[in-house]
């Protein structure tokens, strides 16, 4: 029989990494004398060598060896725990995430960083040995199952257990199962030592056996059976005469077994020169099985889901099931007099699939611990880096937010935290003289806000130089010379493409992803940044973005046969249009004033080329929505419901659509568009460029 | 049908046995720890119990101990799970009252086979 | 019983299971149809289904033979409308309007798209070595989307490129 182990190999790179997470976080908190702490982050590293062993990931498995070494000598109190070698095992612990990563994806790791790590563990460990140690074993493991054609041995073996023996669930007869299984073999029992009836005890083992086995074993092979009892029993073995009928040509060859390691590269050469026909088989057989694993490797992300949540999807399940039964017994012989019955069914099934909704939403949703907890461990090494000290605290981590956001979120919350540790925060002298602790704090939080959650990242440095951001916008040419902005518009600055405020390009944030990549990849999770910030007491980023991608709360609207969908979170107000408040400037550009605000209006029937019940501007009916702090007013035939509806991707088998974010299906089983509001100002813009063009083309 | 125990915190390692020893068709249960696993084997019998030793809230050692107490598990053999080749764990595990053990990494037929040598 | 043991009897793909029959007459299926007067035909495996025509859910700014997208089983499928996209003879919508849904799976991705076309004709089982090239004198239809033809009786069938037939050119905005 043959297991394909590749199918446990997913959920094996899953807890790796959850252990390497879990040896990180516990390696940065952990104190001396720590005991609990230590054997966590031991126990990780032992689950992911055992298992990386077992799905063969050799060199993780190397590697990590010498790690937990290290930490075996810290939990047996042999090693004091200091502060270098903390800073070797996380070291260590980048390295196997690397060395799992590319076994992962079928590469070769050979980073310096993993040699270098590897040369400093071993140093610690004054063991330069271990490495090759494991190499060998490797070896062993390729050259094992050799054993068919050597010479047979005629041996002899006394075992004599001792009373106790099957009291650990040895029992003698597997024991010569085992035997039997290695040759030929015979068994003579000694009833010698029975003691009387009266004194036998039924747990307890009075036989002792003569055995003869002939087989072409080797001593190992036959002690290895007896390897669990040895310590209860008195084990000899001895040979009574080789026979060698078969194989007469060959040279004789003493097999080494599995645990004799001394010169196994002098075996493997006298197994090859023999045997080549066979040694070739075997590794075609191996790169064969390597290509299906190729083959079969697909990238499936996995949740693990707690069972509370399974369960109560289960309980809803089940009233749902009872709502369907009680209204199709309605159904069967309905009259008039059952219309409140229906109604009231009617309404437990909105609201069991409304619960349902939620739970299987609740499903894809995470703590959002699993994205702040790769902070500490950047805050520590920034610390280094800078030579600043800077504390980290973490607030909300029990926060839930959807799986795919959270994914996504990562990569632009850890720039924002890197830009408060950098620019942020003053160094030490700064602090001080501002009469400042010397220490500086970023402080991250999250939290739910309405249908949405919210993320800060807070630091208590220098804030955001107002007058230098204004200056520099001006001088790219970002802003007017001239403008006046409020402090707002100002911060906005800093996402301007091509923006950086950093006197000096530093390694640790300027790396050409700017603040405008950071806004940009929140935008597209349908979330935004603020920022809020004052001069000598810090900075805070927050950022808005919805629990789930799935689905969104949205205003239905008509335009002529079609319906769109408008995110609630874009609308401002819907109102209808008041004659004396349009305004046309500046050549047939129509302005609505809102308030103070003059707010463009963009028929919807143009931008899309449609047709429509209604295009007079006046008492037409205006959404105003707004992005990127711009407000415009899209002008539509009708508002219809607003609903939730469940977002479906219409590049899966199309593409994208300027202006369209995606589909929905509505009640009826039609698709209806859900409308992306940047796109849509985007789309106006393009718009308004080519008809100056042809303006300009007619006039010359 | 012979009923095995399989006590292992990591996932993979545990799905895997256990897939391996429901194709060679045994019936077994799981347990993420010790603790765990010992209130299984309180609320029935097994015909043998595989234990890691690593595991959080009570290890392997533990168990084993802790198994020998009860009437059921007197003979039960129980196979250690190790990576350890040394010595020393396998005293440990033997003076805990462990039938054998069975080093990490191992494939599927090594499983099977070590099996075969305590389960009749 | 043994998971293991009964994989292994189930035939590996391409493997024949029962030897010496033959369950499909030689060659390679063809679904044949009809634009206009022309007949057409596609590789088989492709057809998801084959629906009657429904008014689709325009996209914005499509090109003219995008005719937008449907609700097939809660995926959204888009519509395109293959006589116009070859500019042959008239894109009419009646009840016997049929449209081709074909899934096409390439390196990057696997699309499901619909297609319009006048008439549904027929299966053809094709030998490899009867397409033949087309000749390169025009026609309406880029020479990228046809994979040869192929001789039925008197008729000519054109056989076409099914990875050719998901690209959709970049909506153009004006």
């Amino acid at each position: 029989m043959s297991i394909d182990l590749s199918q446990f190999i997913p959920s094996f790179l899953e807890e790796s990494f959850e252990g390497l997470e879990l040896m990180e976080s516990s390696l940065l908190n952990l104190e001396a004398g720590d005991n609990e702490t230590i054997h966590s982050i031991f126990r990780a590293a032992h689950s992911i060598k055992g298992g990386a062993g077992t799905f063969g990931f050799y060199k993780v498995t190397e590697f990590t060896h010498l790690v937990e070494t290290l930490l075996d000598e810290m939990r047996d109190g042999r090693r004091e725990i200091v502060q270098s070698d903390v800073e070797i095992l996380l070291g260590a612990v980048d390295c196997i995430r690397l060395l799992i990563e590319s076994a992962r994806d079928e590469k070769e790791c050979d980073d310096e960083k993993i040699i270098q790590t590897s040369k400093l563990l071993s140093q610690t460990l004054h063991n330069e040995n271990t490495t090759e140690r494991s190499e060998e074993s490797i070896d062993q493991n390729l050259n094992s199952d050799t054993s068919d054609e050597a010479p047979r041995h005629h041996w002899n073996i006394e075992f004599l257990p001792e009373h106790q023996l099957v009291q650990t669930g040895n029992d003698p007869l597997l024991l010569f199962n085992a035997l039997a299984e290695l040759g030929e073999l015979s068994v003579q029992a000694n009833v010698d030592n029975l003691p009387p009836l009266t004194d036998m005890c039924a747990e307890e083992l009075y036989l002792q056996w003569q055995l003869t086995l002939v087989s072409s074993c080797s001593e190992q092979e036959i002690e290895e059976v007896f390897e669990w009892v040895e310590d209860e029993c008195q084990l000899n073995i001895s040979e009574l005469d080789t026979l060698n009928k078969e194989n007469n040509n060959q040279t004789p060859v003493t097999i080494a077994s599995e645990n004799q390691v001394a010169d196994s590269t002098q075996f493997y050469l006298q197994n090859t020169t023999p045997e080549t026909p066979k040694e070739i088989k075997n590794s075609s057989s191996k790169n064969s099985s390597t290509e299906k694993t190729a083959a079969k490797k697909v990238e499936v992300s996995s949740i693990r889901v707690g069972v509370d949540k399974v369960d109560s999807l289960i309980n809803l399940v089940g009233e749902l099931v009872i709502t369907q039964s009680m209204l199709s017994e309605l159904g069967n012989d309905f009259n008039l007099d059952k219309v409140e019955r229906l109604n009231a069914g009617l309404e437990q099934l909105l609201q069991n699939t409304k619960e349902l909704q939620e739970s299987v939403m609740r499903i894809r949703m995470l703590p959002i611990s699993f994205a702040f907890n790769r902070f500490p461990r950047l805050i520590h090494d920034l610390s280094k880096k800078t030579g600043k000290s800077i504390e980290l605290i973490i607030k909300g981590e029990q926060t839930e937010l959807d799986k795919t956001v959270m994914e996504q979120i990562g990569d632009p919350l850890v720039h924002l935290v890197r830009n408060a540790a950098d620019h942020g925060i003053e160094t030490a002298e700064v602090r001080l003289a501002n009469g400042k602790p010397e220490q500086g704090t970023i402080t991250l939080d999250a939290y739910h806000q309405g249908g949405n959650i919210v993320i800060e990242i807070n630091d208590d440095g220098g804030g955001i130089d107002r007058q230098a951001v204004l200056n520099k916008a001006k001088e790219k040419g970002i802003v007017d010379a001239n403008a006046t902005l409020t402090d707002a518009q100002v911060f906005d600055l800093l996402f301007e493409p091509g923006f950086s405020t950093a006197k000096e390009v530093s390694d640790i944030s300027g790396r050409g992803v700017g603040m405008d990549v950071v806004k940009r990849n929140i935008q597209s999770l349908g979330g935004r940044i603020q920022v809020e910030s004052q001069q000598g007491k810090g900075s805070t980023f927050r950022v808005h973005l919805p629990l789930t991608l799935a689905i969104l709360d949205g205003q239905l609207v008509r335009v002529g046969r079609e319906v769109y969908i408008i995110p609630l979170i874009s609308i401002v107000e819907s109102l209808q249009v008041q004659n004396e408040l349009i305004n046309r400037v500046s050549g047939d550009m129509v302005l609505y004033r809102l308030r103070d605000d003059n707010v463009p209006v963009l028929p919807v029937y143009q931008l899309f080329n449609l047709p429509a019940n209604n295009t007079e501007l006046s008492n037409a009916l205006l959404v105003v929505v707004e992005a990127d702090g711009q407000k415009v007013g899209l002008m539509v035939d009708d508002l219809l419901a607003q609903q939730q509806v469940v977002i479906k991707s219409l590049k899966d088998n199309y593409q994208q659509v300027e202006g369209i974010s995606g589909a929905t299906i509505l009640g009826d089983g039609s698709v209806a568009m859900i409308l992306d509001i940047p796109g849509m100002i985007n789309i106006a813009l393009q718009k308004a460029q080519y008809e100056q063009k042809q303006l300009e083309q007619e006039v010359m | 049908m012979t009923k095995i125990l399989v006590v292992d915190d990591s996932n993979s390692i545990r799905d895997m046995v256990n897939f391996t020893l429901k194709s060679a068709g045994y019936d077994t249960q799981d347990a993420r720890d010790g603790q765990e696993g010992l209130n299984k084997a309180k609320a029935s019998s097994f015909d043998l119990v595989i234990t890691d030793v690593n595991m959080p809230i009570m290890d392997g050692i533990t168990l084993c101990q802790e198994l020998r107490k009860l009437p059921n598990f007197k003979f039960t053999p129980i196979l250690m799970l190790t990576t350890e080749s040394s010595g020393e764990m396998k005293l440990k595990g033997k003076a805990a009252g462990a039938t054998g053990w069975l080093v990490k990494p191992f494939n599927p037929e090594k499983l099977l086979a070590t099996i075969k040598r305590v389960v009749r | 019983m043994n998971i293991q043991t009964l994989a292994s009897e189930i035939p590996e793909q391409g493997e024949q299971s029962l030897e010496g029959i033959d369950f499909i007459t030689s060659g390679d299926q063809y679904l044949t149809f009809l634009l206009s007067q022309e007949q057409y035909c596609i590789d088989i495996l492709c057809v998801e289904e084959i629906r009657s025509w429904e008014n689709p859910t325009k996209i914005p700014n499509a090109p003219d033979y995008v005719k937008g997208v449907i609700n097939m089983r809660g995926v959204i499928v888009p519509i395109i409308d293959l006589r116009q996209k070859f500019n042959i003879g008239e894109a009419i919508y009646s009840e016997t309007t049929v449209v081709i849904v074909l899934t096409i799976e390439s390196p990057e991705a696997t699309k499901t798209i619909g297609f319009v076309v006048d008439a549904v004709s027929d299966v053809l089982n094709v030998e490899q070595q009867e397409i033949k090239p087309a000749p390169p004198f025009g026609g309406c239809i880029s020479p990228h989307y046809i994979d040869g033809l192929v001789n039925v009786g008197d008729k000519v069938v054109t056989l076409l490129n099914v990875q050719a037939m998901q690209v959709i050119e970049a909506h153009q905005l004006n």
